[in-house]
């Protein structure tokens, strides 16, 4: 399973890339390996402004639902819409095409206190 | 954790395993989506060792049965098999299960679910009160389910007995893949097609058969099959699940096996149930679809359009065949017909279904 170096990520399995004040969130590989084929990625918080671990959706698999986590405070400023009309993108490519929202950061340092690749494998055991 | 005779292949392949009945079950291999589409377009391989056995043996072996079913196993031939129920005294349901007619007023193999062995055990010992001949061989016994389209013919090419031929609900016994004593039924859980086989795992018998099918299957492309794609292929035929569609507080004839409910003969809570039948139920297990997009989930509230709750979602998943979501559960009576608007609670949302026929595929 990869892991990029360049990501940061969290605990709930949510990754993280940061450029200026504006992040790109989706799930990693291990999630989408443990959720199984996904079926629905329902985001209705574009616009809300969430604190840090607030649920900002869910990802349904086939055979189980589960929550989305945010990784830092922000505001949540889109929806991948490519995700509705395909959301086995989760599956295929979680850190390319399957990416689930962008974000304003409230405080890009927050992401910098996130789990680097390296602490992450060790968490999943990869 | 219990192993089946085939845990090691599991592991070996790759498979996401996961405890289930207590066993160290496949959950998936290549994806819960490829692995439906193989067993409803070629042929797939289910483990399902975890399944109990029980034999039955003697003069009063079919009065027993009969006793603690629901469907009239006088009725079966030499060979034949049936679907049942064991009810309770409150006219729920114990466990569902097959019956199998081995030989007739002499030897029956019922076959039961997993999680429910020793509950159905104590149950039907419970019952027998003229000391028939019982004998739990589930932990001796393993059994894989070969379904689909191309299923007979991968198993017809290692035997000799007509598997082709084989009535839905019948089974033969013979020598398979080289191994004697192999029983082969026309029975599954998925509507696919294809065949259950019961054997012994004696002297190698269980890497010899499963080896011999994925050889012989090679060019059918085959493929394992985990129990999420197990689950999904039997809900798209709207077949119950124990433990979810049925339970102990849930009548055969709420859950629409009144088909199975033979009223002919004699059988646990047959009054309760006769009263039931002719007052009509109250609440009936329906099939639905998703008309607002989400997926519904076991326990999740069924309501109507104004929020009163009508019911509860007993199964619910996204069909692979049908790419739509799709469920069963329990509404009260007047919203059970075809067409039917109602409405699952999804989180903090009503999302509106529709009642529909089974099967849903």
């Amino acid at each position: 399973m990869s892991y990029p170096a360049n990501l940061k990520y969290t605990k709930d399995h949510e990754w993280i890339s940061l450029e200026g004040n504006v992040a790109t969130v989706g799930i990693t590989q291990f999630a989408q390996g443990e959720l199984g084929d996904i079926v629905y990625v329902e985001i209705e918080t574009v616009g809300k402004s969430l604190a840090a671990e607030a649920v900002f959706g869910t990802v349904e698999a086939v055979k189980t639902v589960s929550d989305l986590f945010l990784p830092v405070a922000g505001t949540i400023t889109e929806f991948n819409a490519a995700l509705n009309g395909a959301p086995e993108l989760v599956n295929n490519d979680p850190y390319g095409e399957g990416w689930m929202i962008k974000m304003t950061v409230d405080n890009p340092a927050d992401v910098e206190a996130l789990m680097d690749a390296e602490a992450y494998k060790s968490l999943v055991g990869a | 954790m219990k192993n089946t005779p085939f845990t090691q292949k599991h592991i070996a392949l790759g498979a996401k395993m996961a405890p289930f009945a207590g066993y160290n079950m496949p959950i998936s291999y290549s994806g819960i989506n490829d692995e439906h589409a193989t067993v409803r377009k070629a042929v797939g391989v289910f483990d399902v060792s975890h399944m109990g056995e029980f034999i039955l043996k003697g003069e009063g072996a079919l009065a027993l049965i009969q006793k603690v079913t629901s469907n009239d196993a006088s009725k079966l031939k030499n060979g034949q098999a049936q679907y049942s129920c064991l009810p309770n005294e409150q006219g729920g349901i114990v466990d569902d299960l097959l019956v199998y007619c081995v030989e007739e007023n002499k030897v029956y193999m019922l076959v039961v679910n997993a999680s429910n062995i020793e509950k159905d055990w104590n149950w039907i010992s419970k019952h027998n009160t003229d000391n028939v001949e019982m004998h739990n061989i589930s932990d001796k016994t393993a059994l894989l389910a070969v379904q689909g389209p191309e299923a007979t013919k991968v198993i017809q090419s290692l035997t000799s007995m007509d598997v082709l031929n084989l009535k839905y609900y019948t089974f033969a016994k013979g020598v398979f893949a080289g191994v004697e004593n192999v029983l082969i039924s026309a029975t599954g859980y998925t509507g696919a097609g294809g065949v259950e086989i019961y054997f012994e795992d004696v002297n190698g018998a269980a890497d010899k058969i499963w080896d011999a099918i994925f050889e012989a299957g090679a060019s059918y492309g085959i493929k394992p099959i985990g129990l999420g794609a197990r689950d999904t292929l039997r809900l798209e035929m709207g077949f119950c699940l124990y433990g979810n569609d049925i339970d102990d507080q849930t009548s055969p004839l709420e859950a629409g096996l009144g088909w199975i409910t033979k009223f002919t003969k004699e059988f646990t809570a047959k009054s309760i149930l006769e009263q039931q039948k002719a007052a009509g139920v109250t609440r009936k297990l329906v099939g639905f679809e998703m008309i607002d997009k989400g997926i519904p989930r076991h326990h999740y509230e069924i309501k109507t359009a104004t929020g009163e709750t009508i019911g509860f979602v007993t199964s619910g998943t996204q069909s692979p065949s049908l790419s739509k979501a799709i469920g069963m559960g329990y509404v009260q009576t007047g919203y059970a017909t075809i067409d039917s608007e109602i409405f699952v609670a999804v989180r903090d949302k009503l999302l509106k279904a529709k009642v529909v026929k089974f099967p849903f595929a």
